[in-house]
């Protein structure tokens, strides 16, 4: 199986690299862009063919180094 | 004084908090490598430096967080050793959980090196003691991620219980409420992105740092 895991700062958490992105985009003229957020996408394979074990596992990957529960919410899709 | 300094791969401020800690309290400092399950016996503080532990891969301070000797600082902090952990090592800290928050990237998104002006909020700690009846302090900070965040809620309760140690009187980063240093609810665990270790003596701009160390020197011969 392989699984995706998207970290992204929780929303209130002032994402400043989201910031300086959307106004460099505003810069090039892309005037229509707002909430620019910058986050991270994790990959990695996964033993077994389990599919909800592993979400459960890999969420409890997130809440212990994955992801930082304080700043930060996470996503996790896994398939075979 | 016995002290340790944990020596994390990419840690790069571990021989000045060795040298900070010999000239402004005379103190015996041990190196610790972070792959170490257990401290020295006999400790009195034990400081995690400022640096790039693990290259700041994933977080900055989270892979540190889960090294071998962390158990041991755990240990060491519940049975009332001083903890130190000065800008990587507050990052350290609070990814391990002995301090509440996180520091996030700076507001303005560069790396920050001045000196700063930081007020002492609570004197009666055993990291501000030797400050005496003096509110301020100068010493430097070095980040590009020292902007600590907490919900409003933690914000709150640190601020009522007196956790809040050191505030900037000029924010450089966006910390909340000014936040520049705290203190654990024990008050056993101190973690601060200034650094101490870079204001010690005189020839460096500012001593008010040494004040740090001797504070827990006092808390430690108080106990003796």
């Amino acid at each position: 199986m392989k699984a995706v895991v998207h970290v992204f700062l929780k929303p209130g958490v002032l994402d400043v690299q989201g910031k300086a992105v959307e106004s460099a985009l505003n810069g090039l003229g892309f005037s229509a862009v707002s909430n620019v957020r910058v986050g991270r996408a994790i990959t990695l394979d996964f033993a077994g063919d389990d599919v909800p074990a592993a979400k459960a596992e890999v969420a409890t990957m997130c809440e212990r180094l994955l992801a930082n529960p304080v700043i930060e919410s996470y996503r996790v899709e896994v398939e075979t | 004084m016995r002290a340790a300094v944990i020596v994390f791969p990419g840690s790069n401020c571990d021989r000045d908090c060795k040298v900070a800690l010999e000239r402004s309290v005379g103190a015996r400092v041990e190196m610790v490598w972070h792959q170490e399950v257990d401290l020295p016996g006999g400790l009195d503080l034990v400081v995690l430096p400022g640096g790039f532990a693990y290259g700041d891969y994933l977080r900055c301070g989270a892979m540190a967080a889960l090294s071998p000797i962390m158990a041991g600082v755990r240990k060491a902090a519940a049975r009332g050793v001083a903890v130190a952990g000065i800008c990587n090592g507050f990052q350290v800290l609070c990814e391990a959980g002995l301090l509440p928050g996180a520091l996030l990237r700076n507001a303005g998104l560069k790396y920050v090196c001045t000196h700063v002006d930081l007020e002492i909020v609570n004197l009666q700690t055993r990291f501000t003691s030797a400050f005496g009846a003096r509110r301020s302090a100068v010493m430097t900070v070095g980040n590009g991620e020292g902007n600590f965040f907490a919900d409003d809620a933690t914000l709150d309760r640190l601020e009522g219980e007196g956790q809040v140690v050191f505030r900037y009187r000029k924010n450089p980063n966006g910390s909340a409420r000014n936040i520049a240093g705290i203190v654990d609810q024990s008050g056993n665990v101190l973690g601060l992105m200034p650094h101490p270790d870079r204001a010690f003596e005189t020839a460096l701009g500012s001593s008010d740092g040494a004040m740090v160390f001797q504070s827990v020197m006092q808390s430690v011969m108080a106990t003796a």
